[in-house]
């Protein structure tokens, strides 16, 4: 039994990245690492010193496009963070954490990479000069907590953290993050459970300063950031009839997993735990509100999106579901793709089918690592990323009972004997 | 309760809660995720329940508190304190909820027996290196203190001290500027270590000599104190650093 939960923290869901302009998607199951060039309309071959193949040795657990494309970079449990660049796809930069690697963001002009271990600090990389083994400095830091997800604000003067004590911080990213950013400019409270994700609404005639947050307290909450002040909650698995459907399940069971916001913010795609699909939020910025505009299921198929994607120049959104490594499981790791296209104020979007989907077999067979899925399998893998988020970052809860006896290993209470 | 009933843990003569009753570990490890309520954020705190004569009027709820003693102890600066500026609000905050205990007690059976007094000051069980934002909006605190902290010798401790470059941040978070940010401590490594990290902070200046001498506040830092006596009465030395909250000179905005 302990050895089958270890197992459960150790896994990683599937997560998905996709270039700004839309011309390669990238996608990471375990230490693999996976990206197709729409464009080209093959796979990519990920260039490396050969030493260091795999490129990755353990779980990746954040990728992203930064810097308007220019910078692709991936990092994980296995303390290395990896910048490439998307378009020659080799890796310009390695960079080693003394932790393992929680979150990733790069500034808006591409000087600086910052990463988030796993107790809680955030570290910079200056990439001038892209040089391998840089030496990371410490910026901030979450004292012993984890850290969910690092963004940049949109006109790049903050950088946000958000961790799995239910805060959101911002800070004021300064001109030598070198040596560490100080100022901070607000926190942003509300949130009842663990802070999984942060997006900003983006859009010509929004103020630059509305971000989105996911929780495992499976609502999406609006915020500004610079007074952090709490504008709207939107109790989004209630809203989705989510809740009605299995209300006796554990509250932890429609924890938000991801955020993407398309169609320049004007929709927000929203992944929960426990929705075989997506739901899309609206967010009206004259009465700085959100609310269900509509939920898309995925017909057909266990369906349970780990991560959301897409580029602003393309309406499609990207979503895979899948898991590193399952015991009991056929394939090492599995992931799964899936699309959604026509995402619109207006029209009805499309769950494309895997004949339509951009890329076609060759890019299912890239990304997933094969053609053909097994249904069940993402079942079992949803339910243990589930587990595993659940074991990360929700504290966990002693009953009072138990509590004395806990405590018998304890120094002082042994020499009472 | 009656007063026929006999409480053992207070003091029949002074009313004072017994220290004896409330014995806990010198040190307490707060990297661990003990259970205790925390505040969602700083509007949650029902702080009536903390200053029921100075803020049950509604008209009085902008009143904020202004000092936090963190890791209060025993209390004994919150009490020499909350005569000497009878019109801030002050809180300390503890983690051995033990010591809290006491705290809260102490200053129960002081407002008790001297009516219209130590009406300022509260205490809360909660870990201050993690939950200061939960407590106080931006700016909000003049005064910060941390006495006699937890010295955490071995190098591998030394990110559970309770002043280091990055919690420094989030004090200087809720400082006002020229707010002040007093700590005192009998081991002179620690001493050391707080005083550069408060120097080579962007957002702390030290004191000069003048200024401390006209504060009355930096003659309490060793006298008020429990552990401050304990020291005082060992003829140990201490170590103080007192800075100033200062507006970054690197600013852009």
């Amino acid at each position: 039994m302990e050895v089958e939960s270890k197992k459960d923290v150790e896994v990683a869901p599937a997560i998905i990245a996709v270039h700004p302009d839309g011309s390669s998607v990238a996608v990471a199951v375990g230490p693999d690492l996976r990206v197709f060039d729409l464009r080209g309309g093959s796979a990519v071959s990920l260039v490396d010193d050969p030493a260091a193949e795999p490129f990755h040795k353990d779980n990746i657990r954040a990728i992203r496009f930064g810097a308007e494309g220019r910078l692709f970079v991936s990092a994980g449990d296995d303390k290395t963070l990896k910048i490439w660049s998307p378009h020659s796809w080799r890796c310009i930069s390695t960079v080693s954490s003394e932790k393992r690697v929680t979150a990733v963001a790069v500034s808006n002009d591409g000087g600086f990479v910052c990463f988030a271990d796993k107790f809680g600090v955030v570290w910079v990389v200056d990439l001038d000069p892209p040089l391998h083994d840089k030496k990371p400095m410490p910026l901030l830091s979450h004292y012993c907590s984890i850290i969910t997800s690092l963004e940049f604000s949109l006109d790049g003067r903050f950088i946000l953290s958000a961790d799995r004590d239910f805060k959101i911080r911002v800070t004021s990213f300064p001109n030598k993050p070198l040596n560490g950013a100080h100022q901070i400019q607000s926190f942003c409270l509300g949130h009842t459970e663990f802070v999984s994700c942060l997006a900003f609404v983006q859009g010509q005639e929004f103020p630059d300063s509305l971000l989105l947050s996911g929780s495992g307290d499976s609502t999406v909450r609006l915020w500004d950031i610079i007074s952090g002040a709490l504008l709207h909650t939107c109790e989004v698995a209630n809203k989705a009839g989510l809740l009605e459907s299995d209300s006796k399940e554990d509250n932890h069971g429609h924890a938000i997993t991801d955020l993407c916001t398309v169609l320049d913010g004007l929709l927000v795609a929203v992944a929960i735990q426990s929705l075989q699909g997506i739901v899309l939020l609206r967010c009206n910025v004259s009465s700085q509100t959100l609310s269900v505009s509509q939920v898309v299921s995925v017909a057909g198929e266990a369906f349970i999106p780990t991560c959301l994607g897409s580029s602003p120049s393309i309406g499609n959104l990207w979503m895979v579901t899948g898991v590193s490594s399952l015991p009991g499981c056929n394939y090492p790791s599995l992931a799964r793709v899936r699309v959604i296209s026509g995402i619109d104020v207006e029209q009805e979007p499309v769950v494309l089918g895997d004949d339509n989907i951009p890329g076609g077999e060759k890019l299912l067979e890239t990304l997933q690592g094969t053609a053909s899925v097994d249904d069940n399998a993402f079942l079992a893998a949803a339910e243990a990323v589930k587990t595993a988020m659940c074991n990360l970052l929700i504290k966990k809860q002693y009953p009072a009972e138990n509590r004395e006896s806990r405590k018998k290993t304890r120094n002082d209470r042994k020499l009472k004997g | 309760m009656s007063e026929t009933e006999v409480n053992p843990a207070i003091c029949k003569s002074t009313g004072l809660p017994r220290k004896r009753f409330y014995r806990a570990r010198a040190h307490s490890n707060p990297l661990s995720d003990s259970h205790f309520p925390v505040p969602i954020s700083p509007s949650h705190v029902d702080y009536s329940l903390h200053y029921p004569q100075l803020l049950s009027g509604q008209a009085d709820s902008s009143r904020k508190i202004q000092f936090a003693d963190i890791g209060c102890g025993f209390g004994g600066l919150l009490i020499s304190l909350s005569t000497m500026f009878p019109e801030t609000l002050m809180i300390g905050m503890e983690l051995r909820d033990k010591v809290t205990e006491y705290v809260k007690e102490r200053i129960l059976s002081l407002r008790k027996a001297n009516p219209g007094q130590y009406q300022n000051v509260s205490v809360v069980r909660t870990n201050s290196m993690k939950y200061i934002p939960n407590y106080f909006e931006k700016g909000q605190l003049s005064k910060m203190f941390f006495l006699f902290p937890d010295p955490h010798f071995k190098e591998k401790n030394h990110r559970r001290r309770v002043i280091s470059p990055f919690l420094l941040d989030e004090y200087a978070y809720a400082l006002e500027v020229g707010g002040i940010i007093y700590t005192i401590t009998d081991v002179e490594e620690l001493g050391d270590w707080m005083k550069s990290c408060l120097e080579n902070h962007p957002m702390f200046e030290a004191l000069t000599e003048k200024e401390l001498e006209a504060d009355p506040v930096v003659k309490l830092l060793s006298s008020a104190t429990e552990e401050g006596q304990k020291v005082a009465r060992n003829e140990g030395q201490t170590f103080q650093a007192v800075f100033r909250r200062i507006v970054p000179s690197d600013q852009t905005s």
